[in-house]
This record gives structure tokens, C-alpha cells and sequence, in this order.
């Protein structure tokens, strides 16, 4: 019988082996497919069971957390919703997260490997780090200025170093506060009807999301490429470009809204941007070099990420003359995000360099020593530097003397373009107002700030919309608020002297 | 260590040749260790969830130490020779399943089940206590084999006058306690089988007819044990009970297998569970989902239902990892209902991890491990057949709960022996472990060292050629 005993126990033996092993499976083999289960509600109860690190704007942290005593327990909130909420996104228990708390999720949610005290330390202990802290690259002055400036109308604001590439200053009005989205209940699901339903779009991002027609604006890549092709070889030169001019191939006439275009010299069409002038350049340019400069300057980069992802900026490639013409004054299908356009000034500030933007200064554990620093980011040579140095004059001219004198600063050496979009359906929808524009105070030895405003519905009638009488005050507080400076008898609001038109 | 002689028979008693090593220090050591264990767990549970140690640290340490030194000294006087680490692991297991009650029961305020689970534990101590001390000989328990069956049917039949709980119709109510009566059954049908196998192992291991390739023995012989059998497995397939009918039957082939020798058996028994397995997943509805369950846990979620119980459970187990969240720091609760009875072990998987259910499973292991020592160094049938029955009672049934809810097998309600909550099963268990350290005590005071070769010429099945 002691046989048939062994027997037995050795059976027992392999049941227990049998256990061992099928728990050794579910628990280290399965466990993380388990673990990622949409229904295994674990990781949320975990992700929200920590306080989440924080974004810091200027040594200051612009979001926080509250304890809800709830099963997910701590939600989010933020200083200044409004203001950062293009910045920032929101962090939302039933809606997820977007833009900043998207792609930084892994660092303020504490489940970033970086953050492990040892290399796989939390795969192994299962543990979550504490949170940590995302440290943006903008400036607090200038964000607010650009704010302020844009005083709730529809627009946007982008604002970049142009020796660097840190985004100083990203706007976009109406806004929203994120905080409402923040927690679980109804009042989220309530605000997140409403804020979708709203007509006004305050929750789309204008300044990286959204792209516009640049208008006149992008007569700056459009010189560009003209001087950098040798097309024109003398700014000062008069060119031969009839007023009005004739669209080559159709019988269109495009004409000017300034006076004295008829075949002026590229210092003076860019000073009263003359379309004539620069669709013909643009003609004169040829379809390749326009193409591979606009690439140059970052349109049509599906890539661009900020980290978030930036909306496509296009330049059509496969166009004719007539629709080249369109295309070199920014309008046919050239299309460009606010960024895109601080981009180009930034690469006129900066010797014909662009640098790729970027948000994040470096991430950091809670006590604040750094995870990870801004990386590297990609240079391009966008035209050449002589080419740089003539723009630079061309766009010093316009806000000396020219449609963007209200973007002047004392004190510092500023350069502008205004731009006036026509868009809808024959053209019949408000023009959008352009300013993009770079400053250099007196005393720096490089530009400091390269800025793109653009409002969508300058309230005003028609005749009074213009980049020089609404971006340009809002571009100049912004360039003084980064440069340190401040205009004594500066008056807010309305821009000084009426501006002329494009 | 002297040997004894040529062959003895059954009825022989060797004199004491060597004193043996009564190990009671160690028992006593271990059973310090294993209340220490629980009040570690029962403070931790406290700090982790409130950062200070829980008010009633101090009763549940002292209860709980009363309680096993009170069963160790009952060991002491009355069953000196006993195996040394089954009360502990008794004890441990039982203060490890209070402190995953309690800790359970922090989630549902509105619930507590970790005072009753206490008081139960209590009785089971006590039962255990009065076992020891009165239960002077195990062989005393083969004249109340028929006793005990009759018992253990009527017990199996009383929850069919009571109305059903979820499905299972295995309570009965008295007195505001609920009872599973089919808990005591399990002892006493592994009494009753003891009892018969040992007292007509001769006649089963006579070859009867053949069918096929099978020897089968005298109907005489086999058809009271079959209709025991049957009715008792009917009973449970009225009550919807699957993991004692599972249990019930597994005991049963082991302990024919052991009695008789013969490999048919196993065949056949595996021929009938598969056949009734399928017969019973086939026409009732509530085992069919389970097996459905079972072959897709998720199935459920990508039907957009959400996941089920089982799929919980796995969330649980894989939750907890290698080491565990802690005690006290998982979200075993989100399981639902069955989590402080059926589905304790996720709530041990998640916050203890694989290292602690391994841990959990090895202290099964041991405690079935020492009942079959007993059974291999007992001299008379009768107690090996219930060493080895008890011993396999236990593990049947944490292997068909253990592997119901790491989705191993299907998912029967079956009630993790010590660790879930559950008087009848704390009982009832209690009552396993005294008759445990009985046999033990009466193995090791027979002297035989454990399995020595000629116990096997002795006691080798009296295989009668045909």
C-alpha cells in the first residue's frame, strides 16, 4: 500500500507543481498584458493614487493637484487654466490628456522609467515613482503680454527664441480653462458638451493646431527665395512687375492696395507689400526653388513635434504660374501655423537658421534634479546668410517706416511684416490681421525674440483690418516683455498712428 | 534505530525501540513565529492604509497566540509525538486569512466579516482542542463508519430545504449563522471511505468481472461504495455545488487507487469525471458559463459587459507581480462579492505577489506532505487510508480553488482551506488538522521509521492470481 501512498502524493506533488507553474504564468508571464487590459481599472486607480508632477512656467508651477478622496484620487488643476491651456492641455479622468500633459504624461504621472532610482527597478518591484516636474522653455511676461494683448478675440500668439528654438510664448484666444475637465463627475461631461459645442472653438489650439492663410506675411520666404535664387541681385532695384498684374495664363488682374507699386524696387514693394511685385517674384523664382525654400523655412513637415505635434504648414507643390503667383503671396493653398510664421522670422533673426522649437527646458524629479535635459534639435540653413542680413534690413524698414510702425520699440532694433489674409468663399470672410516680427534690444548682441500674431476676427469693419493696427501692438508688448523693455508712454489698446494697409 | 524483525502483520505493535525526539520546542517556536507573521500582516495592513498600527493589534495578536498555544498544549499532553509544524501551519494560514479578512473588510465598511471569521476560528481551535484530547486512538473512528456516512448524507441533503445563495444551494440558516454543512460532510465521507476500503480492500482487489481491459470487482463489494457515491455526487449537482461533487470525487479515486493498487481505477475514474464533466457542462447553465469563462475570460469585455469575476481575479493575480503590492495597497476589492470568500487568493496574490501565494502554496503542500508521511509510517490500513484521505481532501481542494481562480481550471465555489472566509470550512479544516496530528502522533509512537522496505513487502496488496 506504501507504493500506492507515493503514488498518490507524488499526484499531489504535480498538482501543486501545476499550481506554481500556472501562477508563475499569470503573475510574470500574462501580468503585463493583464496589466494593459482597457478593463482592468488598476492603472488608473494607480496613475491617479500620486499627486501629478507639475509644468513650470518661469520658476513657478502652473498647474497643481487636489485630493478628491475618491477612488482615482487626485485631480487635476491648474493656476491659470486659461492662459497656459494652449501650453499645458488638460488632464482629464474621463477624456484623457492632450498637448504638454499628453506627451509628458509619462514624467507627471510618475510610470517614466527615467524617473526608476535603478534601471528596471519599477518592472521589477511593480512600484510607481513619485511624479516628476516638466519645465517649460516659456516666458511668463511674454505669455501673459500676448494674452492680454489678444484681449479674447480669435487669434493666436507664437513666440520663439530664434538663437535657440525655445518657444517663449504660445497663445491662442477664446481659451478654456482645463481644470473643468479635470475630474470624473458630470459637471466634467457637462463642460466637455459645452466647451465642443461652443462656436467659438475655445478649446482648438490656434497657434500649433490651426493653420491660416499667411497672406502678405509670407512675402518674407517669398524674398527669400528670390535673393537666395539671385533672382534679384539689388534691393534697391526697380523690378519689372506691372500694377495690376496680369495672373500668367489667365486674364485675372491682381492689383495693390498701396500706391506706387508699378514696378518698384523689392524695398519698397516689401515696405507697402506689394503683391504684384512679389506674385511676380514668385513667377520669376520658378515652382522648384519656391518649393524647396518654403521646405527649408519648415512647410509642408508632417514631423514637427514640440514636443506635441504641430499642424502641417503647406506650400503646394504641384501648382502652375497663375496658382505660384497666389501661392508666393501666401494665399492659393500656402497655409501656415502661427509657429510656422514666428519660425521664418526667427530664421531672418538668426542668419537664415531655423531652429527647430521646442517647449520642454528639461524634466526633473520631484526634488528638481534633472531626468532629462532639452536634447538636441534639428538646424536647418533656410536661405543663406547674406540673404538673412538683407531681410533683416528689408523688415527694419517696415516697422521704421513702413505698414508695421506700430511694432516699435525704443530701445531695441525691431523687424516686422504685416500680412492681411483674405479668405472664404470669395474671399467674403473677415481678413485675417498678420504681425510677425523679431526684436533685438540695443544692448544684446543677437535677437532675442522672433513673434507671429495673427487675429481672426478683428472686430472691426472691413477697411480697418490690417497686420499694422491689430497684430502689431500685440506682437510689440510681447517682444517687450521678453527684451525687458517697456514703452513710457506706450498707450495699450488700439495701435497709435492709423496704419496703411498691407 | 533498531529494525524490526521480517514481516509483521497489521494487527503487530512494536514495543518503543528508541525514544523518539518529541519536537514539541520546535512547534512551539514555529507557532510564536506564525502568530508574529499575522501581527506583522494585521499592523501592516494598518500602516499602509492609515499610517499608524490598527487599535485592536494587540487583542487579535493575544487572541490568536492564546488560541494556538491553548491547541499546542493540548498537543502537548495528549499527542506528543505529533508532526511539529501542522499546527502552525494551521495557525499561520488561519491568522493570514484574518488578516487578508480584515483587510478586505476595510473596503466595505458597511460588511465586516473578519469578527465573525474570528469566532469561527475560535470554535474550529476549539474543535480541534476537544478532538485531541479526547480522540485517544484513531481506530476508534472505524466503528462509526456507517454512522458517519449516514451523518454526512443527511448533512449533504439539509441546504435543498434551505433557498439558494447565489446560485449554490449549500447554506443552511440557524440562528443568523449561515452553515455549509457540506463542509463536515467531507470528513466524515473520508471516514467513511477509510473505514470500507481498509475493511474490504481484499475483497475489491479479488478481480470480478472483466470488462474490456478492466478487472472490476464483485459487485457486492463495489455497489454500496458506488451508490454512496453517486448519491451523495446527485445531492451536489442539485445543489449546484461543483467543487465538493469535484472533491468528493477525486477522494474517492484516490483513496480506491491506494487501497486496490489498481491503475484501472484512475482510467475509469478519469473516464467518469470527464463524461460527467461534460454531461453536467452541458446541461446546466451555470456550470456552462463557468467553462465558457473559463476558455476566454475576457470574453466579456469584448462583448463590452465588462470583466467578469474570473477576469478580475487574473487582473489581481497579475497585479501583483513578483513581490506583491503590500498588504493593505491592492485593488483585489474590485473582484465584487466572492473576494473575502472564493476569490481570497487574488487578494493574496496581488498584495503578497508570486513569492507569498508560492509561499501560501508550499504551506499547503507541507501540510498535505506530513499527512502522507503519517499514512506511509502508520501500520494499519484504516489510518493510512485517512491520513492519505484528509491529506488529499486538502489538496483537492486548494487545487480546485487555487487553479478556479488563477484560471487554470474552471472557476467551482470551493473555500480555501483556513484562508477564506467561512465558518463550516474554518471548522472543519480545524477538525482535518487534529485528526492530522492524531495519525501523526500514533505513526511516530508506533516508532516505524518512515517507508522502510519491508513495510512494503508487508503491507503490499495480497494480489491472488487468478
Amino acid at each position: 500500500m506504501t507504493t500506492y501512498i507515493r503514488h498518490a502524493g507524488v499526484f499531489c506533488a504535480l498538482l501543486l507543481l501545476a499550481l506554481l507553474v500556472n501562477a508563475t504564468r499569470v503573475q510574470v508571464f500574462e501580468a503585463s498584458t493583464y496589466d494593459a487590459n482597457p478593463a482592468n481599472r488598476r492603472a488608473t486607480i494607480a496613475r491617479y493614487a500620486q499627486p501629478r508632477g507639475d509644468i513650470l512656467v518661469g520658476g513657478r508651477s502652473v498647474t497643481g493637484t487636489r485630493d478628491s478622496g475618491e477612488q482615482l484620487r487626485h485631480e487635476r488643476t491648474y493656476a491659470d487654466g486659461p492662459l497656459y491651456a494652449p501650453v499645458t492641455g488638460f488632464a482629464s479622468q474621463v477624456y484623457g490628456t492632450t498637448l504638454l500633459e499628453h506627451t509628458e504624461d509619462g514624467i507627471l504621472s510618475g510610470s517614466d522609467p527615467m524617473l526608476a532610482p535603478l534601471p528596471l527597478w519599477n518592472d521589477v518591484t511593480r512600484a510607481r515613482s513619485p511624479s516628476g516636474n516638466v519645465v517649460t522653455t516659456l516666458d511668463r511676461a511674454a505669455q501673459e503680454a500676448a494674452y492680454r494683448g489678444l484681449a479674447g478675440r480669435k487669434g493666436a500668439v507664437a513666440a520663439v527664441e530664434p538663437s535657440t528654438g525655445r518657444v517663449l510664448a504660445l497663445v491662442s484666444t477664446p481659451s478654456y480653462d482645463p481644470a473643468e475637465l479635470s475630474g470624473n463627475g458630470d459637471a466634467v461631461t457637462s463642460a466637455w458638451a459645452r466647451l465642443n459645442r461652443d462656436p467659438r472653438k475655445p478649446m482648438l489650439n490656434r497657434a500649433v493646431r490651426q493653420t491660416y492663410p499667411p497672406g502678405s506675411t509670407f512675402k518674407v520666404v517669398t524674398a527669400a527665395a528670390a535673393l537666395d535664387a539671385g533672382v534679384v541681385t539689388d534691393l534697391d532695384e526697380r523690378t519689372d512687375s506691372p500694377d495690376p498684374y496680369t495672373l500668367p495664363g489667365t486674364r485675372t488682374w491682381l492689383t495693390n492696395e498701396s500706391e506706387d507699386c508699378a514696378d518698384a524696387s523689392v524695398r519698397v514693394a516689401f515696405a507697402w507689400s506689394c503683391n504684384t511685385v512679389f506674385a511676380k517674384l514668385g513667377v520669376d523664382v520658378g515652382a522648384e526653388d519656391m518649393v524647396s525654400t518654403a521646405q527649408a523655412f519648415g512647410f509642408n513637415d508632417t514631423g514637427l513635434k514640440i514636443p506635441f505635434s504641430v499642424a502641417q504648414s503647406t506650400f503646394d507643390t504641384t501648382v502652375d504660374r497663375a496658382q505660384l503667383a497666389l501661392s508666393s503671396i501666401g494665399q492659393y493653398n500656402t497655409r501656415a501655423t502661427p509657429l510656422q510664421m514666428a519660425m521664418v522670422a526667427a530664421a531672418v533673426a538668426n542668419g537664415g537658421q531655423v531652429r527647430e522649437p521646442y517647449l520642454v527646458e528639461r524634466t526633473t524629479r520631484k526634488g528638481g534634479e534633472t531626468v532629462e535635459g532639452a536634447g538636441t534639435h534639428d538646424v536647418r540653413q533656410a536661405m543663406r546668410p547674406t540673404t538673412a542680413a538683407r531681410l533683416r534690413e528689408l523688415m527694419t524698414d517696415v516697422v521704421r517706416e513702413g505698414t508695421g510702425t506700430n511694432a516699435a520699440i525704443p530701445g531695441a532694433t525691431v523687424g516686422g511684416k504685416t500680412g492681411t489674409a483674405q479668405h472664404g468663399v470669395d474671399n467674403s470672410g473677415t481678413p485675417y490681421a498678420w504681425f510677425v516680427s523679431w526684436a533685438q534690444a540695443d544692448d544684446d548682441l543677437e535677437p532675442k525674440v522672433a513673434v507671429a500674431v495673427v487675429v481672426e476676427d478683428a472686430s472691426a469693419d472691413r477697411g480697418d483690418i490690417s497686420g499694422g493696427g491689430d497684430a502689431a501692438p500685440i506682437a510689440k508688448s510681447v517682444m517687450e516683455a521678453v527684451l525687458g523693455l517697456r514703452d513710457a508712454d506706450q498707450r495699450r489698446g488700439a495701435g497709435g498712428r492709423p496704419a496703411h494697409r498691407r | 534505530m533498531t529494525k524490526a524483525g521480517t514481516t509483521v502483520s497489521a494487527t503487530d505493535r512494536l514495543p518503543p525501540v528508541a525514544r523518539l525526539p518529541r519536537r514539541r520546542g520546535i512547534e512551539l517556536a514555529l507557532i510564536v513565529l506564525a502568530v508574529l507573521l499575522s501581527l506583522y500582516g494585521y499592523c501592516h495592513v494598518g500602516l499602509a492604509r492609515t499610517g499608524s498600527v490598527p487599535p485592536g493589534a494587540v487583542g487579535y495578536g493575544a487572541g490568536l497566540g492564546v488560541l494556538a498555544l491553548l491547541a499546542h498544549l493540548a498537543v502537548r499532553i495528549r499527542a506528543p509525538y505529533a508532526e511539529p509544524l501542522l499546527l502552525p501551519i494551521g495557525v499561520l494560514l488561519n491568522g493570514l486569512g484574518l488578516v487578508l479578512i480584515y483587510r478586505l473588510d476595510l473596503e466595505t465598511p458597511g460588511d465586516r466579516a473578519a469578527p465573525a471569521q474570528l469566532v469561527w476560528s475560535t470554535l474550529g481551535v476549539g474543535l480541534f482542542i476537544v478532538v485531541v484530547l479526547l480522540l485517544r486512538d484513531h481506530r476508534v473512528l472505524q466503528r462509526y463508519a456507517y454512522v458517519s456516512v449516514v451523518t454526512a448524507l443527511g448533512l449533504l441533503t439539509l441546504p435543498i430545504l434551505f433557498p439558494a445563495v447565489n446560485g449554490a444551494r449549500i447554506w443552511i440558516r440557524i440562528a443568523g449563522f449561515s452553515i455549509q454543512p457540506g463542509e463536515f460532510a467531507k470528513v466524515l465521507l473520508a471516514v467513511f471511505f477509510a473505514a470500507y476500503l481498509a475493511a474490504n480492500r481484499g475483497a475489491l482487489a479479488y478481480a470480478g468481472r472483466r470488462v474490456w481491459f478492466v478487472q472490476l470487482p464483485t459487485g457486492r463489494v463495489l455497489g454500496p461504495i458506488v451508490a454512496i457515491w453517486l448519491i451523495s455526487v446527485g445531492v451536489l449537482v442539485l445543489e449546484r455545488d461543483l467543487g465538493t461533487s469535484l472533491l468528493f470525487f477525486g477522494l474517492f479515486v484516490v483513496l480506491l487507487y491506494v487501497a486496490t493498487g489498481r491503475t484501472g481505477w484512475i482510467a475509469v475514474g478519469l473516464l467518469l469525471a470527464v463524461l460527467g464533466a461534460v454531461a453536467v457542462g452541458w446541461l446546466e447553465p451555470h456550470v456552462h458559463s463557468r467553462v465558457e469563462d473559463w476558455m476566454d475570460p475576457f470574453a466579456t469585455i469584448r462583448a463590452g459587459q465588462g470583466p467578469n469575476q474570473l477576469a478580475q481575479s487574473l487582473f489581481a493575480f497579475a497585479a501583483g507581480g513578483m513581490l506583491g503590492s503590500g498588504l493593505g495597497l491592492g485593488h483585489s476589492i474590485l473582484i465584487g462579492f466572492a473576494a473575502k470568500s472564493d476569490f481570497i487568493l487574488a487578494t493574496a496574490g496581488e498584495e503578497l505577489g508570486l513569492a507569498g501565494l508560492s509561499a501560501i502554496f508550499l504551506l499547503y503542500g507541507l501540510l498535505v506532505e506530513r499527512g502522507y508521511r503519517a499514512g506511509l509510517a502508520l501500520r494499519d490500513p484504516f489510518g493510512q487510508l485517512l491520513a492519505v484521505g484528509l491529506a488529499s481532501i486538502v489538496a483537492l481542494q486548494v487545487f480546485v480553488i487555487a487553479g478556479g481562480v488563477t484560471g487554470l481550471i474552471p472557476l467551482t465555489g470551493m473555500a480555501m482551506p483556513f484562508l477564506a472566509q467561512g465558518g463550516s470550512s474554518v471548522v472543519t479544516n480545524w477538525a482535518i488538522t487534529a485528526l492530522l496530528i492524531r495519525l501523526s502522533d500514533s505513526a511516530r509512537r508506533q516508532g516505524a521509521p518512515y517507508g522502510q522496505p519491508e513495510q512494503r513487502r508487508a503491507y503490499g496488496t495480497a494480489r491472488v492470481a487468478p
